[in-house]
C-alpha cells in the first residue's frame, strides 16, 4: 500500500472518532481555561496525559485542590479498565517495534474500539493500528488547542456532535457480532453492564461492568477447560 | 498555581494513566500465548463494545423511580442510535451509518424536538 493511501485510509477509519474528539478536546480546553489552567498545561495535557474522562477528572481535582496523592488515587481508579484493554491486546502488539510504547500509551477508549474491530478486509497492520491511534491523539489535541483559543461562541453549532462517539460504539457492535457469531460475550456484557447500572455509582459504572464481565470470561474459560474444549 | 505546581500535578497524571495502560504488557509480556489471554483477546473486545453502548446510552432510563423519566435527549439518543443500527444492518457502510445517525441526533436535539 502506498504511504499516502495508507494516511488516507487511516483518516477515514478516525473519522467518526474525530467528530467526537474535536468537540469533546474543544470542551476540555474550555474548562481547562475556565479553571485557570494556563493556555500551554490544556494543550500539554492533551499530549501527554492523553484520557478523555481522565483530563475532566484532572481539572475537577486540581480546581478543587486534590493532594498529590489523592490525583493519583482518583486517576488510577478511573482508568483501571485499561488493565482489561491491555490484556487483549497482548497479542495484537506483540513485534510492533517502536511503535508499541506508543500504542499503548494512546490506547483510549475510542482507540481501543477501532484497534480491535477491523472494519474493512483484513486486520489493521501494525505500521496502520500507529497511523490510526496518531490521528485520534491529533484530534483530541488540535480539539483542545481550538477550545482554548476561541472559548467563546463557536460560528457552527454543533450541538450534538458528540453523538458520533455513541454511534461509533453500536456501529463497531454489530460488527464484532458479525464477525463472532456468537452471543455469549453479548449477554455477559448486558448482565454485567445494566447490573451496574443499577448498583454502582455512575463514576464506577464502566469499570464495574468491565470488571465484572472479564470475571465471567475467566468462569467460563476454566468451566471449558475442565471440559477439555478450551 | 504556579508552573511549576501545574507541572508536578500533570506528572502525577501522566504517571497514574499511563500505568494503567502499561501494566498488562509488562506483568504478562511472556504470557500472550496462554490459552487464558487467548480466550480473553477474543471475547473480551466484543463484551466491552457492548457495554461502552450501554455506558453511552445510560441516561435513558424510562422506567427510574417508577414513572417516565428519561433525560432531555434520551428519546433522541435512543431514535438516533435506531437508525445508526437500522443504516448499518442496510447497507453496512461504517460511515454512512455513523454520519447519519449523527445528523439525526443533532438535528433532534437543535430543533429541541422532543416526543
Amino acid at each position: 500500500m502506498l504511504k499516502h493511501h495508507a494516511w488516507q485510509d487511516a483518516c477515514v477509519t478516525t473519522l467518526p472518532v474525530m467528530f467526537g474528539y474535536l468537540p469533546l478536546g474543544a470542551a476540555f480546553g474550555i474548562l481547562a481555561t475556565e479553571v485557570d489552567i494556563p493556555a500551554w498545561g490544556a494543550i500539554l495535557m492533551s499530549l501527554i496525559i492523553y484520557a478523555g474522562a481522565g483530563q475532566f477528572l484532572a481539572v475537577a481535582l486540581l480546581a478543587g485542590g486534590a493532594g498529590l496523592i489523592e490525583v493519583a488515587v482518583a486517576t488510577v481508579m478511573l482508568n483501571s479498565r485499561h488493565l482489561f484493554y491491555g490484556l487483549s491486546l497482548l497479542r495484537r502488539f506483540e513485534g510492533a517495534g517502536w511503535r508499541k510504547p506508543y500504542l499503548i500509551f494512546a490506547l483510549t477508549d475510542e482507540t481501543y474500539s477501532l484497534l480491535t474491530t477491523h472494519l474493512g478486509e483484513a486486520g489493521l497492520s501494525h505500521a496502520q493500528a500507529f497511523r490510526v491511534s496518531l490521528l485520534n491523539q491529533l484530534w483530541w489535541v488540535l480539539g483542545t488547542t481550538a477550545g482554548v483559543l476561541a472559548s467563546t461562541a463557536l460560528s457552527f453549532d454543533s450541538r450534538g456532535i458528540e453523538f458520533a462517539l455513541t454511534a461509533l460504539f453500536i456501529v463497531l457492535t454489530l460488527e464484532q457480532a458479525r464477525r463472532l457469531r456468537q452471543w455469549l460475550p453479548f449477554a455477559i456484557a448486558l448482565g454485567t453492564g445494566f447490573g451496574a447500572m443499577l448498583l454502582l455509582p455512575d463514576r464506577h459504572l464502566l469499570l464495574g461492568a468491565i470488571g465484572a464481565a472479564s470475571l465471567v470470561l475467566l468462569a467460563d474459560y476454566r468451566r471449558r477447560h475442565h471440559r477439555g474444549v478450551a | 498555581m504556579n508552573g511549576l505546581d501545574l507541572l508536578g500535578f500533570i506528572t502525577v497524571c501522566v504517571l497514574a494513566t499511563f500505568a494503567t495502560r502499561v501494566l498488562p504488557f509488562v506483568a504478562l509480556a511472556r504470557q500472550s500465548e496462554h490459552p487464558l489471554v487467548v480466550h480473553l483477546g477474543r471475547y473480551l473486545p466484543p463484551a466491552v463494545m457492548m457495554i461502552l453502548v450501554i455506558y453511552a446510552l445510560r441516561d435513558f432510563r424510562p422506567l427510574a423511580d417508577g414513572h417516565l423519566n428519561a433525560a432531555a435527549d434520551g428519546w433522541p439518543m435512543m431514535l438516533a442510535s435506531l437508525v445508526v443500527a437500522g443504516l448499518h444492518l442496510w447497507q453496512r457502510n461504517a460511515l454512512l451509518s455513523i454520519i447519519g445517525g449523527t445528523g439525526a441526533y443533532m438535528a433532534m436535539v437543535q430543533v429541541g424536538w422532543v416526543p
